[in-house]
Parts: C-alpha cells; sequence; structure tokens
C-alpha cells in the first residue's frame, strides 16, 4: 500500500471512529434500573406544590441556588459552589392516587452521580424538612 | 516488599485514587449551622402577596445591576446574576510580594460571576406573613481567564443590605425569623 493511500485510509478511518465512539454517548447510561432506585423516592403526600417548595428549601439549606423552577413540570434544577460545582435536577410526579414520587439526579463538575449514597443524603434532608418518611421504589 | 517496592505501590494507589472524584461526603448533608444560616438568610413579612415581595425583590436586583435569569411566581422563585470586578488590593500586594520571593508570579484574581436567588413563600408559623429568603454565591476567575474559586457567599451583612431594600420597596418592615 502506498503512502498515500494509507494517509487515505488513516484519515477515513478517524471520522468514522470519532462519529461512533462520540454518538455513543449521547444515548448511553450505566445501570439505568440501579441507577433509578438510588435516585427515586415516595413519600406519602399529594401537594405537588408544597413538595415543590420543601425541595426549593432543602436545596437552599445545601447551599444550592435555583436555576430553574416549573411548577407544571414539577422541576426544579440547582447548583452548588463549594469549591467543585454540583448540578441537581429533581422532578415531582404522582406516583398512584395516594403519593409523590420524587427523583433526584446530579452531576459533580458535569460528570454523573451514579453512587447511591449522595442522593441517600439528600432524600434525608428532603425528609427533615417534610417531616416525613421516604420510601423506597422498587 | 523491600522500602522502594513500597514507596511505588503507595505511589500507584495515591495515582489511582486521585484519578477517581470523590464527591466530599457532606455534599449533600445538612451542616450542623444549617438553622442559624436559615434564620441569618430570611425575613418576615407581614403580607400575604407574594408576588409583591417577588416584583419588589426583581426591582431591587435591578437597581443594583443584576439580570434577572429564572422566575417563577407560584413558586416564588427569584435568580439573578451579574459579572462584577473581583480584584482585591490585599490579595494583589501579597501575590506581587510571594512572586518577587519565588520567581513565580501566582495569577491574582480578576472577575467575579454573583448569583443570586430569592425564594419567597408563607411563613410555617404565621398564617398572615411570607418569608423571604436569599442565597448567593460565586464563580471567580483569574487575569489568566482560568477559574479561580466557586463558593457560596455567606455574609449577614449583605443579606441585611438587601432585605433593607427590600423592606423600602415595599414599604414593609423585614422581621428576623
Amino acid at each position: 500500500m502506498s503512502i498515500r493511500t494509507c494517509s487515505w485510509l488513516a484519515v477515513f478511518l478517524l471520522i468514522i471512529a470519532g462519529c461512533a465512539t462520540q454518538n455513543q454517548h449521547v444515548m448511553e447510561s450505566g445501570s439505568a434500573v440501579e441507577l433509578r432506585s438510588f435516585q427515586t423516592r415516595a413519600f406519602d403526600m399529594t401537594d405537588k406544590k408544597k413538595m415543590l417548595n420543601a425541595i426549593i428549601a432543602t436545596l437552599q439549606d445545601l447551599d444550592f441556588i435555583i436555576d430553574k423552577a416549573d411548577e407544571d413540570l414539577g422541576l426544579v434544577t440547582g447548583t452548588k459552589y463549594s469549591g467543585y460545582q454540583i448540578r441537581m435536577s429533581v422532578i415531582v410526579r404522582p406516583r398512584g392516587e395516594t403519593q409523590l414520587a420524587v427523583r433526584a439526579s446530579a452531576l459533580y463538575n458535569d460528570k454523573a452521580i451514579e453512587e447511591p449514597m449522595p442522593y441517600q443524603d439528600f432524600f434525608t434532608a428532603l425528609e427533615k424538612s417534610l417531616f416525613l418518611t421516604a420510601h423506597q421504589v422498587d | 516488599m523491600s522500602y522502594r517496592q513500597g514507596v511505588f505501590v503507595c505511589l500507584l494507589l495515591s495515582g489511582l485514587f486521585a484519578g477517581c472524584a470523590t464527591i466530599p461526603k457532606d455534599a449533600f448533608k445538612l451542616s450542623p449551622t444549617s438553622l442559624e444560616e436559615r434564620q441569618l438568610q430570611s425575613r418576615k413579612f407581614d403580607t400575604l402577596d407574594q408576588k409583591l415581595l417577588l416584583a419588589a425583590g426583581a426591582g431591587v436586583l435591578q437597581d443594583l445591576g443584576y439580570n434577572i435569569d429564572e422566575s417563577n411566581t407560584t413558586l416564588g422563585v427569584l435568580t439573578a446574576s451579574k459579572k462584577a470586578d473581583a480584584k482585591d488590593t490585599g490579595q494583589i500586594v501579597a501575590l506581587v510580594a510571594l512572586g518577587l520571593l519565588t520567581g513565580t508570579m501566582t495569577p491574582y484574581d480578576d472577575k467575579q460571576k454573583i448569583t443570586l436567588c430569592l425564594v419567597i413563600k408563607e411563613s410555617l408559623d404565621d398564617p398572615n406573613s411570607s418569608v423571604a429568603r436569599i442565597t448567593m454565591q460565586r464563580i471567580i476567575w483569574n487575569v489568566q481567564g482560568m477559574i479561580s474559586r466557586v463558593e457560596s457567599i455567606k455574609a449577614p451583612e449583605l443579606y441585611q443590605v438587601f432585605f433593607d431594600k427590600l423592606s423600602k420597596a415595599t414599604f414593609l418592615e423585614a422581621n428576623q425569623i
């Protein structure tokens, strides 16, 4: 193979490789089921606005600034700066007739947090703010 | 294992651990002072008109040169930010002195982006009042344009200035909670 063919092949491979591996991340996730269970809790209440207010207060207690709050979507997004950056999104939706499900997801320095402990700590703080117990969701 | 092997293993392990970004253990834990901080950041106003407080808050923030980034009336949230100077003469003098001693100049702080968040909600203990709470944070860039610090601003005197202005704007007294 001539040097010329070789270089064309290299360029072609680079383009293909770039596309394939970079696109692969667009829809990729870790173990979705396990992660969802870390990130979700159910509460015995149905007042969505009260829950959103409690989430906002808890995030403020944890030194977050609220970036976005949307009652219709049941969404609150916040950022914390403390030598590091954490961005957190919390979504509230009805779960059956008597419960609300709260799902939190967070990024630590722009990398998804996939460990259970930080979420556990967040829900403990939220429980305190609501005077309610958070139930694990299957 | 010889001493040299021991050192090598230690270095290797510390290298591995340094590679993993670990989340600080207290990142999502309420600090022992969180209740006290909440009190310092909050004031009670004798009104149930949360829209009035929020609109007045937006006016005060505009007066202070902030740009409103997010607002939600039903949830009582207002977030605003501005860019400002972050040069600190004391820091510059200290860093120049250090630079003369060591021969390398450490870049000093240049600019900052300050974000404020105002949350208004009904008071839990008083059915005729609303509570306003303000929290602040900032990102500081050095003269090389690199982020030198990201932090929450916890300064009771700044909360006081804000609530004095909010109080004047609403003709309502801001009470400690």
